[in-house]
C-alpha cells in the first residue's frame, strides 16, 4: 500500500495511511471481525443443533408409538338396498377400502361406493331353483371366502376378488365372484336333508374344509382336497367326508382352523366341544370347554387372522381370546383362556378379525365399538357410534376405515380408524407375552417369517438381556487386565517401556472391531472349541507360573537382579508369558485324552452343558480385547496423575510401595478407574460387529457362558435393512436405537462428570 | 517364602503380567494378521499323495497344504474315523485341492496317518481360473481349435505364451464392456430422463422428441459396433485350449480363455516366487472381485474406502474446526456451554449403529426422499438420492467423527499460550484477526491430528456403513469418466464390510479364508499408518509448545 507524497505529506513520516483510508480500514476489518464472529457462532451452533438432532430424530420416529388409536365417525349415508326387504348377511371392504359389498340372504352381493353407498354394480349368486338361502358362513378375512347354505341342504362355497384394471389410466377395481369348489351347490354329509343352524368354510394348506351344523345337534363336514396340475394349470378336487358325532343339541356355531386338525363347535350354552379331526374317520372329542361365566351366553365367536386365537364375545359384554396350548402331561393341544380384553357396556354382537394382524373390532347390543389388539392385550378404543345395537361391521384390509350397520339397517356407518401401531404398549415390549401357538407368557423376539398370519413377537427384553450378557463376559475379562495393567504401567513401570507400552495398548483402540470380530469368529471360535482345555489350564497357569517366575527371581543372586532395574518386571515376564502360553496350547490335547475321555466338547454334552461354537465366551473374549485399551487408557491417566506428594509421604513413612498403592494411589484413583470402567461398559453395549461375527445372533434369553445370544446393536445392523419405513418393527428398531443411545449417553455423562470432579481435587491436592 | 509374600513383591509382579499379557495379545492378534495376510500370496508346494482312508476308496490327493491340527484320536472316533485304540493323537491336514468344478471337493481334511509319503513333482500345475476357482493338475497338450500344438516338456513354454495372448484380448474385452459400454449404457441411460424430464414438465415438444430419439439411435449404432467387436474378441479368445491331468488319472480341457495365471510352484526357484509374490500382491489390491468377491482382487473395495473417507474429512474438517473455535473462543463460558461441551464429547462414545440408524432414517429416507422428488422426479419411482449412497455414508461417518475433530482442535486451542493472544490483542489486533492470524495457524497440527485421527476411526467404522451405503458388491466405481465424475448417489464397496461379508456370508468360506486375512491386513496396515501419524504429530505438538510456553 503505497502513499502518494505529492498529495498529502506525513508530519512525521509515518507508513500510517491517511485518515479517510484509515477509517476505511477499520471499517472492513470491524466488517471481518464481525463476519468472523457470525460466520464461526453460525457454523458452531449449526453443529452442535446437527448433533442435537440425533436425539430429536430418533424420539421422532419413535413417538408414533406411543399415539394411542383413534376411532371416529367419518360420515353415514342412506343404504341403496334400504326397501328391498332383505336381510344383510354380511358387509366386506376392498383392499383399497374405495368399495364395499353387502351380501343380502337373496343371494345378491351389492357393490357400492364405500364413500357415499352409490350403487356400482348388482351381482346374484346362483340359488338353486325352488329354494332360498337359509344359511351363511364365511372363512378367514384375507381369504374373502363365504359360504351359502339353501333350504335343500345344499352349500355352495364362493369367493370374492377385487381385480383392478388400470384401463383408462386410473385405477378400476371391480368385483369378481369364483367358485373354488365349482359352481354347482354341494351336499354336504348323508342324502338326509338338513338346514343348517351354523355353516363354515376354511382354506388350508392341502384343500377346503366346509362344515355345517343343525338345531338338532347334527355336524356335517367334508374335506375337498385341492391339487393344482403344474402343466394344464387344472385344479383336481377330491372328496372325503368325515364323521362327527352327533352333539344333540343346537349348534350356534362351527370353526376349523387352518390345519385342518380342530374343529370347535359352539352350542347355544356357551360350550365349547374342541374335536381333533385328524383321523378322519374317528374324530375325537377332546373336551368340552365353557367358554364364558355361568349364566351367559356366547353370542359372538371368531378366530384372528391366522385361526389359532378365537374371540369369544358374551352376553355380559366380556371379550376373550382361547387358544390351543399342548398339554405338558399328555401332549394334547387343549383350548385354554388366554386374556381377556376391557368389558363392553352391553352384549357383543359381531366381531371382525383384521386381515393381516392380531387385532380385531367388536360391536356390542348398545351400539359401541371397541377396537382391541390380542398380542398386546390392549383395547385401543371403545366408543359409541350409533343408537340401538350394531348388527354387523367389516374393517377393511388397511385397518383404516370400517363400515356398521346398527339396527336401523336404513343407513351405514363409515368409521375412520388410525391405529398404525397397536402392539407396542409397555408391557407388550418389557413384559411377558403369551404367544400363541406357546404354552405359557414369555419373552421372545421374533419380527418376521415366510407365514403371513404370522404373529410377529417384539420383546426388547432377549436383546436387553443379550447386550448385558456381552457386556457382562467382556468386562469379566477386560477389567482386571486392563486396570493391574493400569496400576504396573503408571506407577511401577520405568519410563522407557512406558513410552512403548502405552502407545501400543492405545494403538489397540484403533484396530477395527470388524477385524477383531473376523478373528473370534473365524479363527478363534473353532480353536477354543477344538481346544476346550486351554480355558482351563490358561486361567490357572498363567498367574501361577508368573508368581513362581517371581519367586524364582527373588531368590536369585542380588548381582544377577542388579542386571535388570527396578520397572523392568513386565518385560522380564514376557519369556514366561510366551512359554506359558506354549504349554497351555500343547497340552491341550493331552489334558482331553488325560482327563476327559479324549474329548472335553463331547464331555460337555454328556454332562448336559450346552455349547454353541459361536458363544457368550468368545464375544466376550473379543469385546474385552476391544475393550481393555478404552479401561486402560483412562485409569493409567487416572493413577499417574495422582500428585507424587502424596505416594512420596507414604513411601517416606515407611509403606512398602503396593502398600502405597493400595492405601493411595488406588484411594485417591478410584475415581477415574470407575469412571474407565463406566466408559469401557459403555463402549461394549453398543459394538456391533464382533457381537454380530462372534455370537450366533440368536436371540435368546439365559446367561449362559457356552451359548450364544443377539445384542440391541447387532439386532438393529440385521434388521434394520429388511424391513418396511414406516412398520412397527422399523419403529421398535429405532426405540432400540434410541434404548442404546440414552443408555450408554447417561453412562458416559456420568463418567465425565465423575472425571472432572477427580481433576479438580487433584489441583487441590 | 512368607517375607516375599508380605512385601507384596507377588502383587506387583501379577500387574506386571497383566501389562505383558496384555502386549502378548496386541502383537500376536498383529503377527497373526501379518502372517496370514501375506502368507496368502505364496506359490505353496503342490504336494501328492495317497489317501487310504479304512473302509473307502482309496483317494489321489494333488493339492497345497493349507494347515495342520493336532487332534484327540476320540474327537476323530467319534466323528466317524477308524482310529487305532492304542493311538491317541491324530494330525489332521486341510489341504485344497480345487477343480471345484471337476471333484466337487475343493477342501479336504485329511488324517496324517493315512497317507503315503508326500511327493512333490516338479509339473504340478496351479491354473487360476475366472471360474470355479483354482485349477490343479498336470498339463498334458495344448490344443488350438481343438487341434493338437504341443506335447509333453513343450506344453509349458507354449503355454505361457499363449496365456500372454489369450489374456491381452481378456484385457480388452473387460475394457471394452466396463468402459466403453459403461458409458453408453450411461448415455442412453440419461437420454432416457431426459425424455421423461420433458414430458413431467410438459414440454415434450416434436422437436426434442426427434432430437432424443436420433441421440438414441446414434447410441444405438455405437452399441452395435462395440458388440460386434467384442463377438470378434470372444471367439479369438476362444482359439486355445490346454488340456490337464488330474489327480485321480482324469483329463480335463480348460480354455485359456477362462485362466488368469498359471505357475508350476514345485519348479520355481526362490526368486521367481518372490516376483511371482509381488505380482500377486500387486493383482490382489489393483484387481476386481471375481466369483461373489471370494477371488481377485479388492480394488473397488480400497477406492469406495478412500473416496468416501475423502468426502467425509471434506465434510468433517471445516465444521469441526468451526464448532471448535466457537466452543473455545466465542461461546460464552458457563454452565450452559459446560454442558452442550460434555454431551458433544460424549457423543464420541455413542455406538456407531445409532448414528447408522439416525443415516438412514434422516439423511436417506427424509432428506434423499426430498432431494428426489425435487430434483430428480424423471428418475422416480427408482430414488437416486433416496437410497443408500457413497453421500450419505460420508455424512453420517463426518457426524461420527465430529466430536473426534471438535475435541482434538479444541485441545489445540487450549495449549496455545494466553500471552500470544493478549500480545495480539495488545497490539490492536480484533478478536477475528488474532483468531484467524494467531491463534488458529498454531493450532493447525492438532486440527491436523483430529482430522487423522478421524479418518483412522471412519476407516475402521463398519456397523453404521451396513446401513447407509456400502455394498457387498458395487457394479460401478463412485469415480469415472461419465460426467458429472464424481458420483456421490452410488453405493460403494469397504473394506471392512468386504471382510464381514466375505468371511461370513460366502458360499465358498474355506476358499475366501486367505483372501479376508490379505484384505484384514490391507485394512490394518491402513489404520496403523494414519494411527502412527497422529500419534507422531501429537507428540511432537506436545513438546513443542511445552518448550515454548515455559
Amino acid at each position: 500500500m503505497s502513499t502518494p507524497a505529492t498529495e498529502q505529506p506525513l508530519s512525521s513520516g509515518s507508513l500510517l495511511p491517511d485518515t479517510e483510508r484509515r477509517l476505511k480500514l477499520r471499517k472492513v476489518r470491524a466488517l471481518r471481525d464481525g463476519l468472523s464472529l457470525y460466520g464461526v457462532g453460525g457454523g458452531g451452533i449449526g453443529v452442535i443443533i446437527a448433533l442435537g438432532l440425533i436425539f430429536v430424530y430418533l424420539f421422532y420416529e419413535t413417538f408414533p408409538m406411543l399415539k394411542p388409536a383413534s376411532v371416529a365417525l367419518d360420515t353415514q349415508f342412506e343404504v341403496p338396498w334400504a326397501d328391498d326387504g332383505q336381510n344383510t348377511l354380511h358387509l366386506t371392504l376392498d383392499r383399497f377400502e374405495t368399495i364395499g359389498a353387502r351380501f343380502a340372504d337373496s343371494g345378491e352381493i351389492t357393490v357400492f361406493a364405500a364413500g357415499t353407498g352409490a350403487v356400482r354394480e348388482r351381482i346374484q349368486v346362483p340359488v338353486p331353483e325352488g329354494t332360498e338361502i337359509t344359511a351363511f358362513g364365511r372363512g378367514e378375512n384375507r381369504r374373502s371366502l363365504f359360504v351359502y347354505g339353501f333350504s335343500d341342504g345344499s352349500v355352495l362355497p364362493i369367493s370374492v376378488e377385487y381385480p383392478q384394471s388400470f384401463a383408462t389410466g386410473v385405477r378400476e377395481i371391480s368385483v369378481e365372484l369364483s367358485y373354488p369348489l365349482g359352481e354347482a351347490p354341494i351336499r354336504l354329509g348323508d342324502d338326509e336333508i338338513s338346514e343348517f343352524s351354523a355353516l363354515t368354510v376354511i382354506q388350508g394348506r392341502t384343500g377346503f374344509i366346509v362344515a355345517g351344523g343343525t338345531e338338532a345337534g347334527e355336524l356335517d363336514m367334508a374335506l375337498f382336497a385341492t391339487r393344482t396340475n403344474l402343466m394344464t394349470g387344472q385344479t383336481q378336487v377330491t372328496r372325503s367326508d368325515y364323521r362327527l358325532p352327533s352333539l344333540g343339541r343346537p349348534i350356534r356355531q362351527i370353526l376349523v382352523n387352518e390345519t385342518l386338525r380342530n374343529v370347535f363347535v359352539i352350542d347355544e350354552r356357551g360350550r365349547l366341544f374342541n374335536f381333533d379331526i385328524v383321523d378322519r374317520n374317528n374324530p375325537s372329542l377332546i373336551e368340552e370347554v365353557r367358554l364364558v361365566d355361568d349364566g351367559v351366553e356366547v353370542t359372538a365367536a371368531e378366530f384372528l387372522v391366522g385361526s389359532r386365537s378365537l374371540i369369544v364375545g358374551g352376553s355380559d359384554g366380556s371379550v376373550r381370546q382361547w387358544f390351543l396350548v399342548r398339554d405338558e402331561e399328555t401332549n394334547t393341544p387343549r383350548i385354554t383362556m388366554i386374556r381377556s380384553f376391557r368389558q363392553h357396556p352391553a352384549a357383543i354382537t359381531f366381531i371382525d378379525p383384521e386381515y393381516i394382524r392380531k387385532g380385531f373390532l367388536v360391536g356390542d347390543a348398545s351400539g359401541t365399538v371397541g377396537l382391541h389388539y390380542a398380542t398386546s392385550n390392549v383395547t385401543l378404543a371403545m366408543k359409541p357410534v350409533v343408537e340401538g345395537a350394531i348388527t354387523r361391521l367389516a374393517i377393511g384390509p388397511n385397518n383404516s376405515r370400517a363400515l356398521i350397520e346398527g339396527e336401523d339397517a336404513t343407513r351405514l356407518q363409515v368409521l375412520k380408524i388410525d391405529n398404525p401401531h397397536p402392539q407396542t404398549s409397555l408391557s407388550g415390549l418389557w413384559g411377558r407375552v403369551w404367544y400363541e401357538g406357546r404354552s405359557e407368557p414369555e419373552f421372545i423376539w421374533q419380527s418376521s417369517s415366510a407365514d403371513d398370519a404370522f404373529e410377529a413377537k417384539f420383546s426388547i427384553v432377549p436383546l436387553s438381556v443379550g447386550t448385558l450378557k456381552a457386556a457382562l463376559f467382556a468386562m469379566l475379562l477386560a477389567t482386571p487386565l486392563a486396570i493391574m495393567g493400569a496400576i504396573y504401567t503408571a506407577y511401577f513401570m520405568s519410563p522407557r517401556i512406558r513410552r512403548v507400552v502405552k502407545p501400543s495398548i492405545e494403538l489397540m483402540e484403533a484396530l477395527p472391531t470388524v477385524i477383531l470380530g473376523f478373528l473370534a469368529g473365524i479363527w478363534l471360535a473353532p480353536y477354543v472349541e477344538n481346544n476346550l482345555p486351554i480355558l482351563i489350564t490358561g486361567a490357572i497357569l498363567f498367574p501361577s507360573l508368573i508368581l513362581a517366575a517371581a519367586f524364582g527371581w527373588s531368590r536369585l543372586p542380588a548381582e544377577v537382579r542388579r542386571f535388570v532395574p527396578d520397572g523392568w518386571e513386565a518385560a522380564l515376564l514376557v519369556p514366561v508369558v510366551l512359554f506359558t502360553g506354549w504349554i497351555v496350547v500343547t497340552s491341550s490335547p493331552w489334558i482331553e485324552v488325560w482327563f476327559f475321555d479324549g474329548s472335553m466338547r463331547q464331555w460337555f454334552s454328556d454332562v448336559g452343558i450346552p455349547y454353541d461354537q459361536r458363544n457368550a465366551l468368545i464375544v466376550g473374549m473379543a469385546m474385552g480385547f476391544a475393550v481393555i485399551p478404552t479401561i486402560f487408557s483412562i485409569a493409567e491417566d487416572a493413577v499417574f496423575n495422582v500428585p507424587k506428594h502424596l505416594t512420596m509421604g507414604s513411601l517416606a513413612l515407611g509403606a512398602t510401595p503396593w502398600q502405597t498403592v493400595m492405601g493411595v494411589v488406588l484411594l485417591t484413583a478410584s475415581p477415574g478407574i470407575f469412571s474407565a470402567i463406566m466408559i469401557g461398559f459403555g463402549r461394549a453395549v453398543g459394538e456391533t460387529m464382533i457381537v454380530l461375527m462372534a455370537s450366533g445372533n440368536s436371540p435368546v434369553l439365559n446367561f449362559n457362558l457356552f451359548e450364544g445370544m443377539r445384542t440391541l446393536a447387532a439386532n438393529i445392523a440385521v434388521e434394520l435393512p429388511e424391513t418396511d419405513v414406516g412398520s412397527t418393527h422399523f419403529r421398535v428398531l429405532f426405540l432400540s436405537a434410541l434404548v442404546l443411545l440414552v443408555f450408554t449417553f447417561l453412562l458416559n455423562t456420568a463418567a465425565e462428570i465423575v472425571r472432572q470432579r477427580l481433576r479438580k481435587r487433584y489441583a487441590s491436592l | 517364602m512368607k517375607q516375599w509374600w508380605k512385601s507384596g513383591a507377588p502383587w506387583i509382579w501379577l500387574n506386571g503380567g497383566a501389562v505383558t499379557i496384555s502386549m502378548v495379545m496386541v502383537f500376536g492378534l498383529i503377527t497373526l494378521i501379518l502372517v496370514r495376510g501375506f502368507s496368502a500370496f505364496w506359490p505353496h508346494p503342490v504336494l501328492q499323495t495317497t489317501y487310504t482312508q479304512p473302509g473307502e476308496a482309496q483317494f489321489e490327493i494333488l493339492g497345497t497344504l493349507r494347515r495342520s491340527q493336532l487332534f484327540t484320536a476320540e474327537a476323530m472316533r467319534d466323528a466317524g474315523l477308524d482310529i487305532p485304540q492304542e493311538q491317541s493323537l491324530v494330525e489332521r491336514h486341510l489341504i485344497k485341492m480345487g477343480n471345484r468344478d471337476v471333484t466337487s471337493r475343493d477342501f479336504g481334511f485329511f488324517v496324517a496317518d493315512f497317507m503315503t509319503p508326500w511327493s512333490y513333482p516338479r509339473d504340478a500345475t496351479v491354473l487360476e481360473r475366472r471360474e470355479w476357482g483354482d485349477f490343479v493338475g498336470f498339463p498334458v497338450r495344448l490344443l488350438e481349435d481343438g487341434g493338437t500344438v504341443a506335447t509333453g516338456e513343450a506344453v509349458w513354454p507354449e503355454f505361457k505364451t499363449r496365456l500372454t495372448r489369450s489374456n491381452a484380448l481378456y484385457d480388452e474385452i473387460r475394457q471394452i464392456e466396463r468402459v466403453d459400454i459403461g458409458r453408453i449404457n450411461f448415455a442412453i441411460e440419461r437420454v432416457r430422463l431426459d425424455r421423461r424430464r420433458a414430458i413431467l414438465r410438459d414440454s415434450l415438444t416434436a422437436e426434442l422428441d426427434a432430437e432424443l430419439a436420433e441421440r438414441r439411435a446414434a447410441l444405438d449404432a455405437d452399441y452395435a459396433v462395440l458388440e460386434a467387436r467384442l463377438n470378434e474378441l470372444y471367439q479369438d479368445a476362444a482359439r486355445d485350449s490346454i488340456v490337464m491331468r488330474v489327480a485321480d488319472g482324469r483329463e480335463v480341457t480348460v480354455r485359456l480363455a477362462d485362466i488368469v495365471k498359471a505357475w508350476q510352484p514345485n519348479n520355481m526357484s526362490v526368486f521367481q516366487k518372490v516376483w511371482f509374490y509381488i505380482v500377486d500382491f500387486k493383482d490382489f489390491i489393483f484387481g476386481y472381485p471375481r466369483e461373489a468377491n471370494t477371488e481377485g482382487g479388492i480394488f473397488p473395495a480400497i477406492f469406495g474406502t478412500v473416496v468416501m473417507v475423502l468426502v467425509m474429512s471434506i465434510i468433517v474438517t471445516p465444521f469441526g474446526i468451526l464448532a471448535a473455535i466457537y466452543l473455545r473462543e466465542y461461546a460464552k463460558q458457563g454452565p450452559l456451554l459446560r454442558t452442550v461441551r460434555i454431551s458433544v464429547y460424549n457423543l464420541a462414545g455413542v455406538p456407531s449403529i445409532v448414528f447408522g440408524v439416525f443415516g438412514l432414517g434422516f439423511f436417506v429416507y427424509f432428506m434423499g426422499g426430498a432431494i428426489d422428488r425435487t430434483f430428480y422426479p424423471e428418475a422416480l419411482p427408482a430414488p437416486t438420492f433416496g437410497t443408500p449412497g457413497l453421500f450419505w455414508a460420508s455424512l453420517t461417518l463426518a457426524l461420527l467423527t465430529l466430536p473426534v475433530v471438535i475435541v482434538s482442535t479444541e485441545e489445540g486451542l487450549a495449549r496455545i499460550p494466553s500471552t500470544l493472544r493478549e500480545g495480539s490483542l495488545a497490539l490492536g489486533a480484533t478478536k477475528g484477526e488474532t483468531l484467524w492470524k494467531v491463534v488458529v495457524p498454531l493450532a493447525t497440527p492438532a486440527m491436523m491430528t483430529g482430522l487423522i485421527l478421524a479418518i483412522a476411526r471412519a476407516a475402521g467404522e463398519v456397523a453404521p456403513l451396513m446401513l447407509v451405503g456400502v455394498v457387498k458388491l458395487a457394479p460401478t466405481l463412485p469415480i469415472d469418466g461419465n460426467f458429472p465424475f464424481i458420483h456421490l448417489e452410488r453405493k460403494i464397496m469397504h473394506l471392512g464390510f468386504h471382510i464381514y461379508d466375505v468371511g461370513f456370508q460366502s458360499p465358498h468360506a474355506e476358499a475366501a479364508e486367505q483372501l479376508v486375512y490379505a484384505t484384514a491386513l490391507i485394512l490394518v496396515l491402513l489404520i496403523v499408518m494414519l494411527n502412527l501419524t497422529a500419534i507422531t504429530i501429537r507428540n511432537h505438538l506436545r513438546e513443542k509448545f511445552r518448550a515454548e510456553s515455559d
